[in-house]
This record gives C-alpha cells, sequence and structure tokens, in this order.
C-alpha cells in the first residue's frame, strides 16, 4: 500500500512501487488534470508540486512521492499565487487548446513562488520544460510576468 | 452583409445522398467523402463551400439553441474544438444575433450527427467561413420566436416589439419580457421561414468583430478577459479532453503495432506480460490490409486494469514481426529515398499547368536559377497523444474520444462492430491539439475492436508519445526542383516547378503516385507570379508509409520552396526582396483559379472566392512596413526575412528578424505577421491562431523531423521527435490583421498561418549569415 498527501488530502493506493505518480493520479485517484504528454519528463504536461517543487509525475515513482505533500493543477485555485497565474492566463487568452496548460501553470506558479518578480529570460528558462503545440508561449511569457506584476500591487 | 440575403440556399436534399450512391473506393468518392471533391465533378450542378460538404449544412434553430426558462442561453457546438476556440467563437455569433448576453450563455457539445447537425468534419479552415450564415440564421430565427412570443402576449403586432440583451421590449411601452419567461410559449412556435429572417446589420453587433485581450502585447481592455467558454475550466484542470474520460470498470489497453506499414504478427511470446500485475489479457488484433484508409494497423494489445501495466505488459512481449507483407515498405529509408526523388525532380514528369514556352524562356535567359528543396516527413504530435474509449452492449456502442471527424469515426465503430450507424453514439470530447492527426479515427476503431471482446465493459486505448510518432499518418516528404530564367534586368522570364511527394490519396486506393486536384491546388498550380513562360509538372511518387493531413497540408513544402525561390531569383537579380515579390505578384487584379487549372479552390466558388494579387501585395506591403524592411540592416549576423502565401482562401505574408548568434543559435527577436482572411469574426482568437502558427512554422524550419529507416520511424519521443520549445519563439509576435475590403469573403484561420513561416525564417538566416537553407530542418546545417 502506498500512502500520498494529494491536495492536503490522503490517500492509499493499492498500486506497485513503480507505477508513476502521474497514473495513480489519473488512473487511481481519478485526478485527471496533470496530463500525459511523453512519458520521458521531456514536455511538462504531468508537472504537479511535490513540497511546492515543480515535478515531471511522468518520471516519478509513486514510491518517491510518499510523505511528500503532492499538490495538484485541481488545488491552484486555492492557491495565492495559482490563482493569480489562472486569473492572468484568462486575462491574456493564454490558452489554445488547453492541454498542456495545466503544466504550464504549475511550472509557473512554482516559479513565482520561488522568484516574485522574473525577468524575461528567467521566464523563458523556467517554462523552457513545458511544451505547447499550440505555440502559445508568447502568451505564456506575458501571463507570468502579468501574474507577478499582480503580486507586486497586492 | 448582402450575400447572405442573396444566397439563402435551400439544403440540398438530393444532393446529400449524392455521395453515398456512389461506387465506393474510388479516389474521387473517398475525395468527395472527405471534402476534397472538386467542384467541377459534378458539373451540372456545382455546389460550393457548406453546401458542397457531405451532409451540407443546418440552420434550425431548435438544433442548435435552447433556451431555459430561468434565461440561459446553451448554444450547441457541432463542430471539433482543438484550441482554434471555435466553440466559443460560433457561440459568440449565434449570441450576438440572438441578442443574448454573453455571460448567460453556456455551450453544449454535439455528439456525431451529421443528419441533425450537417458537416462535423472539422478540417480545412472551414468551421467559421461554413458555419458563420447558418449560426447567425439560426439565432435569428429563435430571435424571431421570442419576439412573436412576446408580441402574442402583449396582444401586440410583432413590429411593435425588438430584442434587446437578454430581452424583447415593447417600443410603445415600457413592457419588457426576459429570454427565460418568454422561453416556454416561444418553443411552441414554428420555426420561422428563411424568407422571414432578418439578420442584424453590422451597427447592431455587439460581439462579432470585437477585440478583446492582448494585440500585439497590450490589452485592448484590461476590465475583460476575452470570451473563452472553456477558459476557467482549463486554468482549473477541469476541462474534459479525450484522455479524462472517467467510466467505472474501464479497461485500459496499449497496443504494440507493427513497425512497417503492412507487416502482420509472425509470433508473440507473452508469457512474461501476462504475469504483468495489472495485466488481464493479451489481444492480437488483425491488421486490414491496404489501401490504410482510416483502419487500425492491427498489432498486439495489452489489456489492463490501469495504464501502466499495460505499458509494462507490452514492454514484456516479445513478437516477431512479419515484415514480408510489407513488401517494399519495409525497406523504407527516407535517406534514400530523398536522393531517388531529388534525382527524378532532374527529368520532365506529368505536366499540370503551362503557358508560354519556358524551354525557351530557359535557353534564352540572360541568368538562370536552379534549386531543389527538401520537407521531410513530420508528425503532428498534439499533445493529447490518441485516446479513445469505447463500450459494446451487444445490439448498441457508444464512443467518447477527441476526433476532427465524427462522422468518419461512427461509420468506423459501426463498421468494426457491425452495427448500424444508428446503433453508435459517439461523444466528442475536447481535443488536446489535432493538427489533422485526429481526422483519422483509426484510434477510436482500435477501441471498438477490443471492446468486442470485453462486451459491456468500457476499453480505453492509449497512444504513447512512442506510438503517436511512430504511427503517425505523416506530413508528407517533398522535393521540389525549381529553375527560373532571368533576363539581363533580372526580370524573370521562364518558371519551371517540379514536384514530387507522396499523395494522401494512397489512404484510400492503388497509390496514384501524383498528387490530387486539391493537393496540387494547394499553393503549386495555384502559384500567383506573373511570368511570361511557366511550367508546373508533377513527377512519380510512390508512398511508403501513410501519408496525411498535417496542418496546411501540401502547402507547407509548396510555399517553403516557392518562397525560398523567389528570394534566391532576388539575389541574383540583385534585388530587394520584397521589391522582387511585389513584381513577380504583377499588378493587383482577380484571377479565377480555373485559369490556373485549379478546380478545387478549397471547395470554394471560383467566383467569390478568386485569387486575388491585390490582398497578397497588401500582406507583403504590410509585414515589410510593420517590420520597418526599408531599414533593414540589423547588424552582424541578423536580418529580415520575408515570405508569402495564400491558402484556404485566406492571405498571410511574414516578415521574421533573426539573429544568429557565435553559437550557431537561431533567435527570432520578431515576427510580423500580415494576414487577411476577410472578415476576422473573433479577432483575438485569430491572432492566437496566428502566433501559434508561427512557433510551429519556426519548428518545422528549425527541427521537426522523422526519418524511416528499414520501414520504421526512427524518432521515439520529444527527446529526438523536436518541436519548438519557448526559447524557440520570436522574442516578440505582432499580428496585423488586414482588412480585405467590402467585398472580401470570409477565409479560414487555422492553417494558413503556418505555410510561409518556414521559408520566411530560412530566408532570415540568410540574409543573417549568407548559408542558403534547401533542406529541412535546419537542424546542424549552420555549424
Amino acid at each position: 500500500m502506498i500512502n500520498l498527501t494529494i491536495n492536503g488530502q490522503e490517500h492509499e493506493l493499492d498500486v506497485p512501487d513503480d507505477m508513476p505518480l502521474l497514473w495513480a493520479l489519473r488512473d487511481v485517484v481519478k485526478l485527471t488534470g496533470t496530463k500525459f504528454g511523453c512519458g520521458i519528463a521531456q514536455c511538462g504536461a504531468c508537472t504537479v508540486h511535490l513540497d511546492g517543487e515543480a515535478t515531471r509525475s511522468c518520471v516519478t515513482p509513486v514510491a518517491k512521492a510518499e510523505g511528500k505533500a503532492i499538490t495538484t493543477i485541481e488545488a491552484m485555485a486555492d492557491d495565492d499565487v495559482g490563482q493569480r497565474v489562472q486569473q492572468a492566463w484568462l486575462e491574456l487568452g493564454v490558452a489554445q487548446c488547453g492541454y498542456c496548460q495545466g503544466g504550464q501553470i504549475m511550472t509557473a506558479t512554482a516559479l513565482l513562488k520561488e522568484n516574485s518578480n522574473p525577468d524575461g529570460a528567467e521566464i523563458r528558462d523556467a517554462m523552457n520544460g513545458n511544451l505547447c503545440r499550440c505555440g502559445t508561449y508568447n502568451r505564456i511569457e506575458a501571463a507570468v510576468a502579468r501574474a507577478a506584476g499582480m503580486e507586486d500591487k497586492s | 452583409m448582402s450575400r447572405l440575403g442573396d444566397s439563402v440556399m435551400l439544403a440540398n436534399v438530393s444532393r446529400r445522398h449524392f455521395l453515398r450512391g456512389l461506387a465506393a473506393g474510388s479516389a474521387f468518392v473517398m475525395a468527395a467523402r472527405w471534402g476534397l471533391a472538386t467542384a467541377a465533378e459534378d458539373a451540372d450542378d456545382p455546389k460550393y463551400g457548406a453546401d458542397a460538404m457531405p451532409g451540407g449544412w443546418v440552420d434550425n434553430p431548435n438544433v442548435f439553441i435552447r433556451i431555459d426558462e430561468d434565461g440561459t442561453v446553451t448554444i450547441t457546438n457541432h463542430r471539433a474544438e482543438m484550441g482554434q476556440g471555435i466553440r466559443t467563437s460560433l457561440a459568440l455569433v449565434a449570441a450576438d444575433e440572438l441578442g443574448a448576453d454573453w455571460d448567460r450563455v453556456e455551450v453544449e457539445q454535439a455528439d456525431a450527427d451529421q443528419e441533425k447537425y450537417g458537416n462535423q468534419n472539422t478540417d480545412g479552415s472551414r468551421s467559421m467561413r461554413h458555419w458563420y450564415e447558418p449560426m447567425r440564421r439560426a439565432a435569428a430565427g429563435a430571435r424571431l420566436m421570442l419576439e412573436r412570443a412576446a408580441a402574442d402576449q402583449w396582444g401586440v403586432p410583432v413590429d411593435e416589439v425588438e430584442t434587446r440583451v437578454h430581452e424583447v421590449v415593447h417600443k410603445n411601452s415600457d413592457r419588457k419580457l426576459g429570454f427565460g419567461e418568454l422561453a416556454r410559449a416561444a418553443r411552441e412556435l414554428d420555426v420561422p421561414e428563411r424568407d422571414e429572417l432578418e439578420l442584424k446589420a453590422d451597427s447592431q453587433l455587439r460581439y462579432i468583430g470585437r477585440e478583446t485581450g492582448p494585440v500585439n502585447g497590450k490589452l485592448t481592455n484590461t476590465d475583460t478577459r476575452p470570451p473563452a467558454i472553456d477558459g476557467e475550466d482549463v486554468v482549473t484542470g477541469k476541462a474534459r479532453f479525450g484522455a479524462d474520460v472517467q467510466m467505472d470498470n474501464m479497461l485500459y489497453a496499449v497496443i504494440a503495432r507493427p513497425p512497417a506499414l503492412g507487416a502482420g504478427i509472425g509470433s508473440v511470446d507473452d508469457s512474461d506480460a501476462v504475469k504483468v500485475r495489472g495485466v488481464e489479457k493479451i489481444v492480437r488484433l488483425d491488421g486490414t490490409g491496404m489501401p490504410a484508409l482510416f483502419n487500425p494497423l492491427g498489432g498486439v494489445a495489452v489489456v489492463a486494469n490501469n495504464t501502466w501495466a499495460a505499458i509494462q505488459g507490452r514492454e514484456a512481449l516479445a513478437i516477431e514481426w512479419d515484415l514480408e507483407s510489407a513488401g517494399d515498405n519495409a525497406g523504407y529509408t527516407s535517406d534514400d529515398y530523398r536522393k531517388m526523388l531529388e534525382e527524378r525532380a532532374e527529368s520532365p514528369g506529368k505536366v499540370i499547368r503551362e503557358s508560354g514556352d519556358v524551354e525557351k524562356a530557359l535557353e534564352e535567359a540572360d541568368k538562370t536559377v536552379t534549386a531543389t528543396y527538401y520537407m521531410p516527413h513530420m508528425a503532428q504530435a498534439p499533445m493529447e497523444p490518441p485516446v479513445a474509449i469505447v463500450q459494446f452492449n451487444g445490439d448498441s456502442a457508444e464512443a467518447w474520444a477527441p476526433i476532427q471527424h465524427p462522422r468518419a469515426t461512427r461509420e468506423g465503430v459501426a463498421g468494426a462492430l457491425g452495427l448500424d450507424l444508428e446503433k453508435v453514439t459517439v461523444h466528442q470530447t475536447l481535443l488536446g491539439g489535432g493538427f489533422g492527426r485526429k481526422s483519422k479515427p483509426d484510434f477510436v476503431i482500435e477501441a471498438a475492436m477490443l471492446a468486442k471482446q470485453f462486451e459491456g465493459r468500457p476499453v480505453r486505448v492509449q497512444w504513447t508519445r512512442e506510438d503517436d510518432i511512430h504511427h503517425a499518418y505523416f506530413h508528407a516528404v517533398s522535393v521540389d526542383r525549381l529553375q527560373a530564367g532571368l533576363d539581363k534586368d533580372g526580370k524573370a522570364t521562364g518558371w519551371l516547378h517540379r514536384t514530387l511527394s507522396p499523395s494522401i490519396g494512397s489512404l484510400f486506393a492503388e497509390d496514384p503516385k501524383h498528387k490530387a486536384d486539391f493537393e496540387l491546388g494547394m499553393g503549386f498550380n495555384t502559384m500567383p507570379f506573373d511570368i511570361p513562360a511557366i511550367r508546373l509538372e508533377n513527377p512519380e511518387a510512390a508512398a511508403h508509409t501513410r501519408i496525411g493531413w498535417f496542418r496546411a497540408v501540401y502547402n507547407l513544402p509548396h510555399a517553403w520552396a516557392i518562397q525560398s525561390f523567389a528570394a534566391e531569383m532576388a539575389e541574383a537579380a540583385g534585388r530587394d526582396h520584397r521589391d522582387y515579390l511585389l513584381e513577380l505578384l504583377g499588378e493587383s487584379r482577380q484571377i479565377s483559379p480555373e485559369e490556373f487549372k485549379d478546380g478545387w479552390n478549397y471547395g470554394e466558388n471560383p467566383e467569390v472566392y478568386p485569387i486575388d494579387i491585390g490582398r497578397m501585395r497588401a500582406v507583403v506591403e504590410r509585414a515589410t512596413r510593420e517590420a520597418n524592411w526599408d531599414n533593414k540592416d540589423r547588424g552582424e549576423r541578423r536580418g529580415l526575412g520575408l515570405a508569402m502565401h495564400h491558402s484556404f482562401v485566406s492571405y498571410t505574408a511574414i516578415v521574421m528578424d533573426v539573429e544568429v548568434n557565435d553559437d550557431n543559435e537561431v533567435i527570432i527577436h520578431r515576427a510580423d505577421i500580415a494576414f487577411d482572411c476577410g472578415k476576422a469574426v473573433n479577432p483575438e482568437r485569430v491572432r492566437s491562431q496566428l502566433e501559434g502558427a508561427c512557433v510551429m512554422g519556426i519548428g518545422i524550419a528549425l527541427q521537426s523531423e522523422v526519418s524511416f529507416r528499414d520501414g520504421k520511424a526512427e524518432q521515439d519521443n520529444f527527446d529526438r521527435y523536436l518541436i519548438p520549445r519557448m526559447e524557440n519563439a520570436p522574442r516578440e509576435v505582432h499580428v496585423h490583421l488586414v482588412d480585405g475590403g467590402e467585398d472580401a469573403p470570409m477565409g479560414g484561420v487555422g492553417e494558413p498561418g503556418l505555410p510561409p513561416v518556414a521559408p520566411a525564417l530560412c530566408n532570415a538566416i540568410y540574409a543573417a549569415t549568407g548559408k542558403r537553407i534547401r533542406r529541412l530542418p535546419v537542424g546542424n546545417q549552420l555549424g
């Protein structure tokens, strides 16, 4: 049995130790906001926070997530920074198909928690691991900057 | 608006059944079924646009608009949402014409039902141009029903009432009734006749054409966010894509597919696979042979109680493939194939279009320019890999899938299960990207084949990224050889273009080895330059893998070759590229596509949609002006590149400001995109499509290639099949919407931004470095 703390809730899962957290979240816990894109940590669609750190859940065995606070996109509306990032995303109309955007928002939120006022190069560096096939990168960059600006005002 | 009034087209019932009556299997029938027929094929009674699509259009308000007694307006969207924003934009059209308050509008997704909704095949950048008018009529009909219900209630003539925002008012008194209050009575009324409808004047429109969101980096209105019906769901992780459908008691399958097209299963040892925890069954799936159509490739399915177990089970399979049955395909090596095509391009081929004496022109030229360009296979690689869920219930079935072509999906599932079409329900989910890959429902049919063996249980087939890249319907490789003659002043006197690509026609019938009308019509025979002698040829090229639609399709290689070559000609002539391109285009004029031997014209009426040189010139002039082309010196190892292309009856020009740094990395400082699609219904989504196409085009230029060795795709995942990351995007992208004029008909948006990107970028690389790129992707060619 694997014990996971996901968005503040305890879950006991009967899954093998090596099952990637991604599939445990999606197929077992039925939290589908975290997406499968590549399975080899190349695209970032599966990004979650482990103790606040942006982590690729597709290559993180569940056993390694035990004892850590797992946070997914479903909990971002309850997070001050996450909520600002979501708001900036909507104001700038970032999403096209939207499939990668949960992962983008998770990475952006982790960035802003670490660096509340990143410059363009810092944003591009932090976001470079998250692929978007629709090509929304310019708006993502602008939205991260906008969310950071909101933080300054608050 | 005059076009709306004049062309109130009655749905032609006989036409709707016409295509089904023809013998199946001919290339024309297949083309017609996917909306690719040449209008002229039905010469007696040519149909164009939405009218020519299978299933046509529907404008019945009762099909698309529902008003509840609490005032909620629910608009049904029957097109595939894959990021273009159609769920929002078509709903905006209906809401505007109806007089609904956007905040009280909801959108419901239609199931696959062509008889009820009309055509649902979402490709060809057609959704808005085909459905703008029917949706406005549907909404105008609903509005008239509300107005009649109000007039009845007040006992006044209907011309004394009018609709304002979400309510109907009596003009001669203060009386008003909300949409919700009128809903029940309006529902009882007959649907108005089409000739009773009065559409709103442009001045009365509140949503259509309104700029929202960011325009070139600046918010147009900081108080409002752009309308996005799924926006909140997307940013909170609630949006439901095909991958997110959850069912009780569901089985999860992944499939090991034959490596080469046409290969079969030799032997299977599944003794280790069945031991994997969670694996329930191993199932052999037979392929369906050639032509490939939209059918599954066959293979060995591992069915489990979760995705990870299925993936692990597949890893544990030992399969020997029967490559014999793949024939030539098992020996397909794309590098050899490229060389063969390049050699063949030196000899004449089937003549597609000819005017003047090109041999004489080349012979007498003061200077000739010759170049051969190559574009490789690419995989669409939507971020959501193919995925589908099917449940078979013995005498009926239900499917959930992210699909661009609901009708083909429904037919495919019904066929696999031996059910009548009516017994199959296909639920359309959001698509996590499509780009043409999800036009083909092979992955849904796989789920149906498996579901048949697990009656009563939903079966999900999940493609991994490796599956997606190995078994795409690949963008065709293309070799384009161009030769031009210039006179002593550098003016072009002759133009010889040979294009060689396997045809998508090879999917549907015996390999035609030549491009079909709709493939040639994507920028090859529609090449617009005003040159006295022109010959366009299409030598043979056989297909050795599944060739399919990739966003913008054959426009990609055609634009890449022609627009690169125009820059090479300007260079040879010692002229400025912009000035030379405008000279090649010649005077503003409208040309019938038929004059260019293009009987397809994206399915549109050539009289309404001529090839418009004036609109081409306008986008070139706008993009270069915005990019400050007249001061184009940008310093060391930095330069501007230009390209223009018309496709999907829209016009695009791009200027890119590009630096190649000392590490030979390509940095795109700025892109200026001028775009004319006629009326922009939802300008914010038009801009987003152009921004996204720009990024995707950068990947086509710099990174993306699927190569084959011995019949097998060599790239597995995003570590080797490279697509653009944020570092590759332009530092700034500016989209300039160009007003095509009063009479400019509505054009496509999703695809036409893509073709000119790669040539503009390669032309800029040349300006920056002097290095001419003729083979894509650029990869490490810069050193």
